[in-house]
């Protein structure tokens, strides 16, 4: 007999980042919520590269924190080195990076999820899902306990009918020795979920005592420390060193002579690997002519020897990726603890999501994380916030939040994902936004915490300080403006030295910090009535001076942008009724359904022709409907 | 502006000529064809497969207004993408007219100007360049403006545009890839190489926009002035380029009161001409009416055609009228070569630069005269099947992306930081994609994976 447990009102399916940010909102605004996992030993586990942060992804974790997020506390706590990157090329492209202590982040990201009110966190297989007459979704367990949910969110990353691949063995299994969920993976594609297969892969993890670290560079954190959460009372560690060493011929041709053992190579793998991250087997094909490639060593924790190896992702046999290991300086006596893998698994083609991460055809039905085709920890954590606070909106009523490309990565990211699609593991990069200059790490509060506060997620605590955190901006942007700063030779002969032209008159404070080779701290001498304010607010005064004009023009694209936004389509338009549109564009608008005129342009295979025949097509309805 | 209108209009040049074309495209067309043509077969066009003729007449009740064929095209295989009928008749301004007249009546509507072309660009039959390209093409009245318009339907346009445009890919990627991956053994591309790419681009652009200037002049014409003193021979030079007698040629001064335009080729090159009164100080109050116009005329000419008497010596006037072309593209045009010459030709030439002698009333001297133009107007030796603007629209695209570049190059040298240089950069790519329809953003992210290795 079954036996029927529980009913909530949301259930999301894995603890991944992904699901433990959807659990963590839904519960949070006030919905009972349940998160089941396979693995409970693995809660938002680090499943690869010991890191958190990182060019664009970076933005991402301070945006969910800016929303009222997790991630970015959690890993704060568990740092082990910071680093800014890319500092020295401008504001909009600085980014912070972490190494992150895998097990101690799992253990405390488990911690906050038991300690939540309104959230249980249980440890069971989900092995099918239907709905039931009056609309609820139901589960089933591996132990055929059923549950019903008003909403449920499926973050299931690698898991759904995992396989994974070591040269010519392969066997169904989740990441790192977990079960995989394959009863699940059918349940899904019975249900009708358009699932494709992707797949990732893993280097080898060795043990930091066999690696002769003196062949190697190592790097330290930068001296500044780079925090993601906007809570500032987080102390962050800094101490752990990374290492870089460089594959080289010898490597090269290990890997050419076993090319043929690759499963990707030998067509045992049908998923699709992602561009960016290709496993070094496919280095050594596509760049046959590099002679080196640059391996990074990461720490994954404090109280562990293991070392991550970053580059060197393989679905090599064991005895040859050993063999490569050795041709690398440091690493020739190494003791590998973990070999690397592929490994593949179901997702669905987030073209059939709605911007609100709810499926198109499927109500109250959510996809966040991996699941949707994405890469990262960071990409699967805003969606699984997202989800979570959408799911939200649907039980109470209320709207859904949208995030634009132009407010946030977050929405960028989205908005990719559901016009575009992805034909591999989306990866989040600056060059996929448009909006860089006003979408920067440091300004992600200024951006989303009032949308966190409205929500509810951001305490009133925390958005009094934010309040005065801006006032504070203005009104040092408002003295900046008119303060005026004499001529002297002490300014002069800093000015000269930073190569630009010295002063003759007095000139305002704001027309000074504007020239690039000027900054705010040294100015300080010169600027006695200078408040004493944080240096995260002088920052944000110094960047909107010095890029205001490119900040201006940005702001112009993005009013231009949401003037076709505004334009909404219906979600049932039949696009067959418009004359004029070529066929690629129907067929594409039919299946995308885009929310509004300014999504449905950057849909791939709708042409501006076909979009100004959608204007015009809107303009007759809007007069006919006058009429 | 509605698909659900039937329009038609006169397809062929407004002039004489052997052929009219009457075009209808739109739901009803073939419906209203069938009103005005009775097919000699009997047959109704509605029910006529497309790429087909049907010789017959086109009828006003029962009176038959010509003679005609009728070419029947269904929908989607037409210009416009519509069913669209075409009658060819008679020629000859009258008789086309009163084709387009009765189709008119039949309940067509008159199609506003490009409206075709607008309906083959809204049912994806053209491109946008290429709808602008065929717009030229039936502007072009010179042979030269029919080159270049077909130049730009063949894409040469674009071909230049793509290259510099993927100039700019390269180095936007070449920023970006270090960007997105910064610990990643990428090579950066270094300032010095970054700042000779954008340079480049923008030297190159420069020159594509000079070709604007140019290309309008070879498109619409040049707006020409014959002036000069009464009786140097202006209407006699006018008569000889037009081909027949259109001004009033007399002995006395002061007869040619009005301006007349006439439109000309020249070389291959369109010179829209306009007869002047004679330049001279008068109490006849039409007289100054006309020398004012002139004088005016001038001042907006894009070309000044200075006449001057061989046989005489220059004048006060003379010396005024040189005093008008200076700064303009002007060419001084001693006459009456057929008469001893007195007139010092070389005062003349310090002043014009260029100077033709001619004897318009032997008609010696036209060939000079043609590559004396062509000089003047700066589009000698312009090859009009390079690539070359063609209109508004694609001039402001170069200026943008030449705005854009030169913005990323003085941020550059000013120390400006790299994530700055890039938007400027990638906007300026923007800028050129715009002319074709494309979008930077995905050709950058696209070009760094393939051209660079970058792992986890």
């Amino acid at each position: 007999m079954d036996y029927s447990a529980n009913n909530y009102d949301i259930v999301v399916v894995g603890a991944g980042h992904a699901g433990i940010e959807a659990g963590l909102a839904g519960a949070r605004l006030g919905c009972k919520t349940v998160i089941f996992t396979i693995n409970l030993d693995w809660v938002g586990n680090i499943a690869c590269n010991p890191s958190i942060g990182g060019t664009s992804k970076g933005h991402l974790v301070r945006e969910i924190d800016a929303l009222g997020g997790e991630m970015a506390k959690a890993a704060d706590k568990n740092t082990l080195q910071s680093r800014m990157l890319n500092l020295g090329k401008g504001p909009a492209v600085h980014s912070p990076r972490a190494q992150i202590d895998r097990r101690a982040y799992t253990a405390d990201m488990k911690h906050r999820l038991e300690t939540q009110e309104n959230l249980d966190l249980i440890q069971a297989e989900i092995t099918g899902i239907s709905r039931t007459e009056d609309g609820l979704w139901r589960l089933t367990t591996r132990l055929k306990t059923l549950y019903t949910a008003r909403c449920v969110i499926l973050a299931t990353g690698t898991f759904l009918a995992g396989k994974v691949h070591v040269g010519d063995v392969s066997y169904a299994s989740g990441p790192d020795g977990m079960f995989p969920a394959n009863d699940l993976a059918d349940s899904l594609r019975e249900l009708g979920l358009p699932m494709r297969r992707f797949k990732t892969g893993t280097p080898c993890r060795v043990n930091r005592l066999s690696i002769d670290t003196s062949k190697t560079e190592p790097q330290e954190g930068d001296e500044k420390v780079a925090r993601f959460s906007f809570e500032k009372d987080i102390p962050i560690k800094n101490n752990a060193l990374c290492y870089i060493t460089y594959t080289n011929e010898r490597t090269k041709e290990v890997v050419k002579k076993n090319l043929h053992r690759s499963p990707l190579y030998s067509g045992l793998i049908d998923g699709v690997g992602p561009r960016y991250c290709p496993s070094f087997e496919d280095k050594i094909v596509r760049f046959a002519d590099k002679e080196r490639h640059q391996v990074f060593i990461e720490p994954c924790g404090e109280n562990t020897e293991e070392l991550y190896l970053q580059g060197l992702s393989s679905s090599l046999p064991e005895e040859v990726q050993l063999e490569f290991l050795r041709t690398v300086p440091g690493l020739e006596n190494c003791r590998v603890m973990r070999i690397g893998y592929a490994i593949e698994y179901d997702c669905v083609d987030p073209l059939v999501l709605k911007p609100t991460l709810e499926f198109q055809d499927f109500p109250c039905l959510f996809g966040a994380g991996q699941f949707n085709g994405s890469s990262g920890y960071e990409e699967a954590a805003a969606q699984g916030l997202v989800a979570g606070i959408n799911a939200t909106a649907r039980i109470k009523g209320r709207e859904p939040l949208i995030l634009d490309r132009a407010s946030s990565y977050i929405g960028t990211l989205i908005d990719d994902l559901v016009t575009k699609g992805c034909s591999d593991p989306y990866r989040m990069m600056t060059s996929r936004s448009e909006y860089r200059l006003i979408l920067r790490q440091d300004n992600a509060d200024r951006r989303l915490t009032p949308e966190g506060y409205r929500l509810g997620l951001i305490s009133e605590e925390r958005y009094s300080a934010f309040e005065e955190k801006v006032r504070l901006i203005e009104t040092e942007r408002k003295r900046v403006a008119e303060t005026i700063i004499r001529p002297s030779q002490a300014l002069n002969d800093l000015l000269v030295s930073r190569e630009t032209s010295p002063i003759s008159t007095g000139i305002c404070l704001e027309d000074l910090l504007r020239r690039p080779q000027v900054d705010y701290e040294c100015l300080a001498p010169f600027d006695p009535q200078r408040p004493d304010i944080s240096p995260e607010v002088s920052e944000q005064v110094e960047i909107d001076i010095k890029y205001e004009g490119y900040i201006k023009r940005q702001q112009a694209q993005i009013d231009e942008m949401r003037r076709l936004e505004i334009k909404t389509l219906s979600e049932n338009l039949d696009y067959s009724l418009i004359s004029g549109l070529r066929r690629e564009a129907r067929e594409k608008l039919q299946k995308i359904r885009p929310a509004n005129v300014g999504q449905a342009s950057r849909i791939s295979g709708v042409s501006p022709a076909d979009i100004t025949v959608l204007l015009i097509w809107l303009e007759k309805e809007g007069k006919n409907a006058d009429n | 502006m509605s698909d659900s209108r039937t329009i038609a209009a006169i397809a062929t040049a407004q002039a004489p000529g052997g052929i009219g074309i009457v075009r209808l495209s739109g739901p009803n067309a073939l419906q209203i064809a069938d009103k005005v043509f009775s097919a000699a077969s009997a047959a109704k066009l509605i029910e006529s497969p497309g790429y087909r003729a049907h010789f017959g007449k086109v009828v006003k009740g029962v009176e038959t207004v010509d003679e005609a064929v009728c070419l029947v095209f269904r929908a989607p295989h037409s210009y416009t993408g519509e069913d669209t009928a075409e009658i060819y008749c008679h020629g000859g301004l009258y008789v086309t007219g009163k084709v387009l007249q009765t189709v008119l009546e039949a309940g067509a509507q008159p199609a506003e100007a490009g409206e075709f072309t607008k309906r083959a660009f809204l049912n994806g039959k053209l491109s946008l360049d290429r709808a602008e390209a065929v717009m030229s093409l039936v502007e072009a009245q010179g042979e030269q403006a029919v080159r270049a318009a077909l130049s730009a339907l063949e894409g040469n346009l674009a071909k230049k545009i793509k290259e510099e445009t993927s100039l700019l890919i390269k180095a936007v990627a070449g920023i970006s890839a270090k960007i997105d991956f910064p610990d990643d053994e990428v090579e950066q591309i270094a300032d010095e190489e970054l700042l000779s790419i954008l340079r480049g681009v923008s030297e190159r652009l420069k020159k594509l926009l000079e070709t604007f200037d140019a290309g309008q002049v070879i498109t619409r014409g040049a707006k020409t002035v014959i002036a000069g003193r009464p009786n140097v021979g202006k209407s006699t030079l006018m008569n000889l380029l037009t081909g027949y007698e259109r001004s009033i040629v007399t002995e006395y001064p002061g007869t040619t009161r009005d301006v007349i335009e006439e439109t000309i080729t020249l070389g291959g090159l369109t010179l829209r001409l306009a007869d002047t009164a004679g330049l001279r100080e008068t109490d006849d109050p039409v007289e100054g009416i006309g020398v004012e116009l002139a004088l005016k005329k001038i001042k907006n000419a894009d070309l000044v055609l200075a006449v001057f008497d061989g046989s005489d010596v220059l004048t006060a006037e003379d010396k005024i009228l040189l005093e008008a072309c200076a700064g303009k593209p002007s060419i001084a045009i001693i006459n009456k070569t057929d008469l001893p010459r007195t007139l010092d030709k070389e005062y003349i030439a310090g002043i014009t630069g260029e100077v033709v002698e001619i004897s318009a009333s032997r008609g010696e001297g036209v060939e000079t005269l043609a590559e004396a133009v062509s000089r003047a107007l700066g589009v000698d030796g312009f090859d009009p099947s390079s690539a070359m603007l063609a209109n508004a629209r694609q001039r402001n695209c170069c200026v943008n992306a030449v705005t854009l570049t030169d913005e990323a190059i003085s941020g550059l040298e000013n120390g400006l930081t790299l994530d700055a240089v890039q938007i400027s950069c990638e906007e300026a790519a923007d800028c050129l994609l715009e002319l074709t329809g494309e979008k930077a953003m995905s050709a950058v992210v696209d070009e760094i994976f393939s051209s660079f290795c970058v792992g986890k």
